[in-house]
């Protein structure tokens, strides 16, 4: 076990040097760059872009500036926001925990009813609730995100009024329902989606553990149906499902950038393009290198809980 | 081979088990309207009474009737099941599930697959109790404990924590046996508990079944296909066809005396182990066109650099050499190497060291590229005839790709394929059809003519038979001899069956453990075997005794 986490741990840092050389070149090449918002502002002089360049640092080469990044990212220092001089960090938190929750909620419900439409889905296989969660799974995963959002907010915001349109709370509120409130909208919308992949997911895992032979083996033993269900075959079905569980980890965090632009909630995922549009390049790394980390921790995570629940995988 | 119940008719015990005029319909679109039709057997208390059986004759599906475990697509549309005094038929599905494990239990073919992987041995034998609420935590672990030392398995203190895939196949088939004794039922049903086994294991758990049986006065219903099996522990026979019950009787009687034209058929077609040497095909050379030298290949696994380096000998020192229109049979239990050595000879795998002789050079240091030339000449027949055809080509693009792909001319292959489909005693117009429409027989004729269509000097067959009926075991193994006979094509016949192996090969290697223990012509082997290990092996090939005695027909 420890030898596999040392063995992980080089190469996730490989990775992560390699996301971040990529990233920041790419970032690097898009034409613009953070000086272009100041060349429309009035009286700017080429002397004054010059002295902000310098300032600034990004009067350097490229090579320079990237270890200058690197060698104050491993410091603990992810530099300021070019948009409002604030540390990046403190941007980040600010973002961070309206994603959290909302993409908790969100996926709290799509794996709650994903699992369970999976599992009926294969025990009642080619049943009529079977053909409607296909095809429901089917218009789920077609249609994009936004235009199940705006329907949303026309019927039950606009024609309904039952919830609000965006936002994640009222001004001046704040209380607990108010937050509730303006959360069901959005986690559901984002929900759909992973509703869909996941019952489609747990189908397809229930069904190759359902005609197993130790599943024969259990009814034989005179248990009852539903212990059956419930020990036999989900448990070995789920197995496959941690590690989707793993990958869907960085989401969590990194948000929803449809979902919450739509519903103008203040999350990761507004964050990540606005500080693009801005050409905020502290910021965009900063999130950059927070999802790269959350993608191998989330791999990692589910590596490791696969072998605690699994005897048959040993980590060597 | 009887027990004194199976003589002892006079008091004409009530049946254990008794079905009557029982008939499981099909679905609609199947090649037949019935899985079962009328069939009607007794199970005397105390018997071990044995369903022989074609795949396809519908003894599984008895067996799962009687455990109300048919899968929902089978009606029950007739007759009746009787366990004691109880009506199993149309029974309240909460009725069968009390009955299940606490008074009929079940082991299945396959113990890799019947346990389940993510709970651990002692938990699944417990659950067993837990289903029908008996006794407590403590007394159901103490039970378990009892269990495991009953059926065999060491330590059972340890056993009880361990989780199935540490276990070898015959100790996964003991936690079976375990748990079907959790509760002492009357009635044991076992479907093909020793077909997924090596034959040393197979005889273990075949004396544990009669053994158990004997001391708890239990009723065996044992589904099988291997009259071997039935010689050796049976009471009494139901022989099934097609889902017709053809004839039945005491074991003795039907193995000695069959009636049914189809019984007689089946036992004629059993491979017995003879003691005889094979007549080898005349008129080819006698230098050999195979040598093998000091064949070794390691498996390997892990890194040297984690410390976690583990290998594994495979094939060590392994020397033999093959004429032409001679058979030479590999044996040894799953393990002992003999796949690898077939596929270090037609170099699917690289050997550590040795050499491979063959046309007039050492194969075994080519690469792919060079080897490539000589790749038509030594060709395969693979185990599994539904696996090895690709489902989506059709029978004659199976057979041509190939030759066509080493540049021969595609009109004389596709003529060429279609003679072949004939030789292999299937009709031309298999040509354009696809694997699926065949049966597993047909479709090892396939795998046979493919391996043939670039006249191999050497044929490498891995377990040719080993997934085939008898009867059409029978029918594969004559062809390969004609085809021997009439191409004077050198074989390597892999296999776990010292039965068949004695039926085709000329001489005989014995491997265990990556070596070679002892090899020779038939008789040899099978007479004056030299080495433990061969005798032991000899020993436990079921009704194996029997048919070297001459008590058989």
């Amino acid at each position: 076990m420890a030898s596999f986490l040392l063995n992980r741990l080089g190469q996730s840092i490989i990775l992560l040097l390699i996301v971040s050389i990529i990233g920041f070149t790419v970032l690097n090449l898009i034409p613009g760059g953070p000086l272009a918002q100041y060349a429309l502002t009035p009286g700017m002089t080429q002397e004054d872009m010059d002295r902000l360049a310098r300032q600034m640092g990004l009067d350097r080469p490229l090579m320079v500036q990237y270890f200058d990044w690197l060698w104050r990212m491993l410091q603990g220092d992810w530099g300021t926001s070019y948009r409002d001089g604030q540390p990046v960090v403190d941007v980040i938190a600010r973002h961070l925990w309206a994603t959290l929750l909302l993409m908790g909620t969100s996926m709290v419900i799509s794996v709650g009813i994903g699992t369970w439409i999976g599992i009926r889905g294969a025990t009642h296989r080619y049943s009529a609730f079977d053909y409607v969660a296909t095809a429901g799974a089917m218009v789920a995963l077609s249609i994009p995100t936004f235009w199940f959002g705006l329907v949303g907010i026309y019927v039950f915001a606009l024609r309904l009024e039952w919830l609000p349109a965006g936002n994640m709370y009222t001004i001046g509120d704040g209380s607990f329902a108010d937050y509730a409130i303006h959360l069901i909208m959005p986690s559901f919308v984002l929900a759909l989606v992973n509703i869909a992949v996941w019952s489609r997911y747990m189908r397809s895992a229930t069904l190759d553990v359902i005609n197993q032979d130790f599943v024969n083996t259990a009814r034989a033993k005179g248990l009852t149906e539903r212990r059956v269900l419930m020990k036999h075959v989900v448990g070995n079905a789920l197995l496959p499902m941690i590690t989707l569980a793993g990958m869907q980890l960085p989401n969590l965090l990194s948000g929803a950038l449809v979902t919450e632009t739509v519903f103008t909630w203040p999350g990761m995922g507004r964050l990540f393009l606005d500080s693009l549009s801005y050409s905020d390049y502290p910021v965009v790394m900063g999130l950059l290198m927070l999802s790269a980390v959350l993608t191998l921790l989330g791999n990692l995570i589910a590596d490791i809980v696969v072998a605690l629940v699994d005897p048959r995988i040993r980590l060597a | 081979m009887q027990t004194s119940a199976a003589k002892d008719r006079t008091g004409a015990p009530d049946p254990a088990l008794s079905v009557r005029n029982l008939t499981i319909d099909l679905p609609a679109d199947m090649d037949r309207a019935h899985a079962i039709q009328d069939i009607s057997f007794d199970l005397i208390p105390g018997q071990i009474l044995c369903v022989i059986g074609e795949s396809g004759s519908g003894k599984s599906i008895t067996a799962n009737a009687v455990m109300g475990l048919l899968s929902k697509a089978l009606k029950v549309s007739g007759g009746s099941i009787r366990v004691g005094e109880i009506e199993l038929t149309g029974a309240r599905p909460s009725a069968l599930r009390d009955m299940r494990g606490r008074v009929v239990s079940m082991i299945f073919q396959d113990p890799l697959s019947a346990l389940n992987p993510l709970m651990t041995v002692g938990d699944q034998i417990a659950e067993v109790m837990r289903a029908h609420g008996v006794g407590d935590r403590a007394s159901r672990r103490a039970r378990t404990l009892d269990l495991l030392n009953e059926v065999g398995l060491p330590d059972p203190a340890l056993m009880i924590h361990q989780y199935p895939f540490r276990l070898s196949g015959g100790q996964r088939q003991r936690v079976m046996i375990a748990m079907a004794l959790a509760l002492e039922p009357t009635i044991l049903i076992a479907d093909e508990p020793t077909t997924a086994l090596d034959v040393t294991t197979q005889a273990q758990i075949l004396d544990l079944i009669r053994d158990i049986q004997r001391r708890k006065g239990m009723s065996v219903l044992l589904i099988t296909h291997d009259f071997g099996v039935v010689a050796e522990i049976a009471d009494s026979v139901v022989v099934m066809e097609k889902g017709k019950l053809v004839e039945q009787g005491p074991a003795d009687a039907v193995l000695k005396t069959p009636s049914h034209p189809y019984t007689k058929r089946l036992i004629a077609a059993v491979p017995r182990l003879t003691g005889s040497d094979r007549v080898p095909p005349q008129g080819f050379a006698s230098a050999p066109v195979l040598k093998v030298e000091a064949l070794n290949k390691t498996y390997r696994s892990g890194s040297a650099l984690m410390g976690t380096l583990r290998a594994v000998p495979a094939v060590r020192d392994i020397s033999f050499q093959l004429a032409p229109g001679r058979t030479l049979g590999v044996v040894g239990e799953s393990g002992s190497g003999k796949s690898t050595l077939g596929r270090l000879v037609i170099k699917l795998l690289d050997s550590d060291s040795g050499r491979i002789m063959f046309a007039g050079q050492d194969i075994a240091p080519l690469g792919e590229g060079e080897f490539r030339r000589l790749r038509p000449k030594i060709q395969m027949v693979f185990q599994d005839p539904f696996a090895s055809l690709n489902p989506r080509s059709t029978v004659g693009h199976s057979l041509t790709v190939a030759p066509i792909a080493h540049g021969m001319d595609p009109r004389s292959v596709r003529a060429e394929a279609r003679a072949l489909l004939e030789v292999v005693g299937l009709s031309a117009s298999a040509y354009d059809r696809y694997p699926h429409e065949f049966s597993g027989g047909q479709r090892q004729r396939v795998g046979i003519a493919r391996a043939l269509m670039f006249k191999p000097k050497v044929l490498i067959a891995d377990e040719a038979v080993s997934a085939l009926d008898v009867s059409v075991q029978a029918q594969v193994l004559e062809l390969l001899d004609r085809v021997q006979r009439e191409t004077g094509v050198a074989m390597i016949f892999i296999t776990h069956d010292l039965r068949v192996a004695s039926q085709i090969c000329d001489e005989i290697m014995v491997m265990q453990k990556g070596r070679m223990v002892e090899s020779g012509p038939p008789s040899q082997i099978f007479l004056h075997p030299q080495s433990d290990y061969t005798r032991e092996l000899v020993a436990a090939v079921p009704g194996g005794q029997a048919e070297m005695d001459g008590a058989r027909p």
